[in-house]
């Protein structure tokens, strides 16, 4: 199944951007991983039929990606992959609010499709946020700075484990679904039956295979905590990279920008 | 390279299904020696080299490295000691660049900015792969990916170099130069290995493992020598001491 194996190269790629040189990717990730919290935590508080108010918050990761240097296909491609799984949660939301809310003209907008769509935007800018922060930080210093926050230790490693275990899940899963696909012979093979002891018999072979990739990582040393190569430190920039976004974040939520400007084109241009 | 040296007294290991992986090992290896340890499959090589750097724990005896007994406490500066190259290089480098794998082990030892760059730089070039350097470690070649992974544990510049089935999966050019490359290692070196003929060239001193035991040990030579040895432990002499395919003649004896 090249599908799969496809995915891992693309997953892999990710994980080298976060290597980039820009001025974003030489923040200290403490920074970086508040900004992306206290900007997930904005989105997150509108109101359930907000969502021109939302609008403006995009240009956090629209210049977040641009002085990023990140590839903006790249990462909408991924946005757009993983929003599906969001807007589920608002899916049946336009048949079962049927109150009209808003008149364009003859149109008719209901409160379902307008909490509909506040989902599709909520779930776009939180997954760009957290996707641009990986491809900004890499996962490794994410969890560490996490840990640097204050979160448990456990929970940190815990969590870089789980990350490293999705590529050897994927590495192993190709490898077996493509064992599988070689003997059906260009047919469905077995279907469904052939399917259950296929994903027990990959729990069991990526679990020694991350058997043996940790003996590896206690074999040079590895003692539960993570290193990351590049040196940095929590300065003015952070302060002026965190307290920025924070003011804006807070200025967008406090104040509907794009009503105000509506208020005002409509007030003084007669 | 300062005073190296492993000793293995009576080690047993017991998996816990019960099946007897080591029964009563002993040996000693001194410093700058080149050792194969060789043997069938399921003869307790590979359990054997996991408790020379204390991933295992033994059921009974004792692994000494420098002198010193591989406890719980001098775990951490022993494991500084053993370099443990991995069968498969997949299994090893896990991280995105080939940089970031070289520089893992050298990290955790604490080490950090222009020593820890200096340190990540040598490995690479000692082992001829500087170029590679910022490539992802899944891009390489299998020789290539073989020879990083060796970087990753020279970076933390250990004084016993212990490597599962070096040359397996390598194509014979690669393996050459694989070979040549371990040979100018100073190190203490110890191999398992079902490449006979590297561990004819490369290893004055051979032990041979049969279902958990020391069946033999010394002289490579006179090990391959052995038909009676080899045919008992279900090894074969190296081709380079079988008969020549053409005017069947033997080569070396």
């Amino acid at each position: 199944m090249a599908s799969l194996d496809g995915a891992l190269l693309d997953f892999k790629r990710m994980e080298r951007l976060a290597d980039g040189e820009s001025p974003l990717h030489r923040l200290e990730p403490r920074a970086k991983l508040l900004v992306t919290l206290l900007f997930m935590a904005t989105v997150i508080s509108y109101d359930r039929y907000a969502v021109t108010a939302m609008i403006p918050l995009f240009i956090f990761p629209v210049v977040m990606l641009s002085l990023g240097n990140l590839p903006p296909a790249y990462i909408a491609g991924k946005i757009a992959l993983l929003t599906p799984f969001a807007v589920a949660a608002g899916f049946f939301n336009p048949l079962f609010d049927h109150e009209v809310l808003l008149r364009i003209g003859s149109l008719e907008i209901t409160g379902g499709w307008l909490s509909f769509t506040s989902i599709l935007l909520r779930g776009m800018l939180t997954i760009g946020g957290g996707l641009i922060l990986v491809a900004l930080t890499g996962f490794p210093a994410i969890c560490r700075a996490l840990e640097q926050l204050g979160a448990p230790r456990l929970f940190a490693v815990q969590l870089l484990f789980l990350y490293r275990y999705l590529f050897v899940l994927l590495e192993e899963g190709g490898t077996l679904s493509r064992a599988r696909e070689l003997r059906s012979v260009g047919k469905r093979g077995l279907g469904m039956r052939s399917f259950a002891p296929l994903i027990g018999h990959l729990l069991l072979r990526t679990w020694r295979r991350a058997e043996r990739i940790h003996l590896a990582m206690l074999a040079r040393g590895f003692t539960g905590e993570f290193h990351t190569t590049r040196e940095s430190r929590f300065g003015g920039r952070e302060l002026l990279f965190l307290s920025g976004w924070s003011t804006l974040f807070i200025t967008l939520r406090l104040w509907n920008l794009p009503r105000l400007l509506g208020t005002l084109v409509t007030e003084f241009i007669p | 390279m300062s005073h190296s040296s492993v000793e293995v007294r009576n080690l047993r290991h017991l998996y816990p299904d019960g099946t007897v992986a080591l029964g009563d090992v002993s040996f000693r290896i001194s410093q700058g020696e080149s050792v194969a340890i060789i043997g069938a499959n399921g003869a307790g090589k590979s359990t054997l080299l996991l408790h020379l750097n204390g991933i295992l724990t033994p059921t009974g005896g004792e692994v000494r490295i420098n002198d010193l007994l591989l406890t719980k406490g001098t775990l951490a500066t022993l494991r500084r000691s053993v370099g443990m190259v991995f069968q498969e290089p997949d299994d090893q480098l896990f991280m995105p660049t080939v940089h970031d794998d070289v520089a893992f082990g050298p990290l955790n030892l604490g080490f950090k900015g222009e020593e820890l760059e200096r340190r990540v730089r040598d490995a690479l070039e000692r082992v001829g792969v500087g170029h590679l350097r910022e490539k992802a470690p899944y891009n390489l070649s299998g020789g290539e990916k073989k020879r990083v992974a060796i970087a990753t544990v020279l970076a933390m510049t250990p004084e016993i170099l212990v490597m599962d089935e070096p040359t397996s999966g390598l194509d014979p050019h690669a393996r050459r130069r694989l070979m040549g490359l371990i040979r100018e290692f100073p190190h203490t070196k110890i191999f398992t290995s079902h490449d006979l003929d590297m561990v004819l060239e490369l290893c004055p001193r051979t032990i041979v493992l049969h279902e958990g035991k020391v069946a033999a040990d010394g002289p490579t030579l006179e090990i391959f020598r052995d038909d009676e040895l080899l045919a008992r432990c279900r090894l074969e002499k190296p081709f380079l001491m079988q008969g020549c395919p053409v005017c069947g003649k033997r080569k070396a004896t």
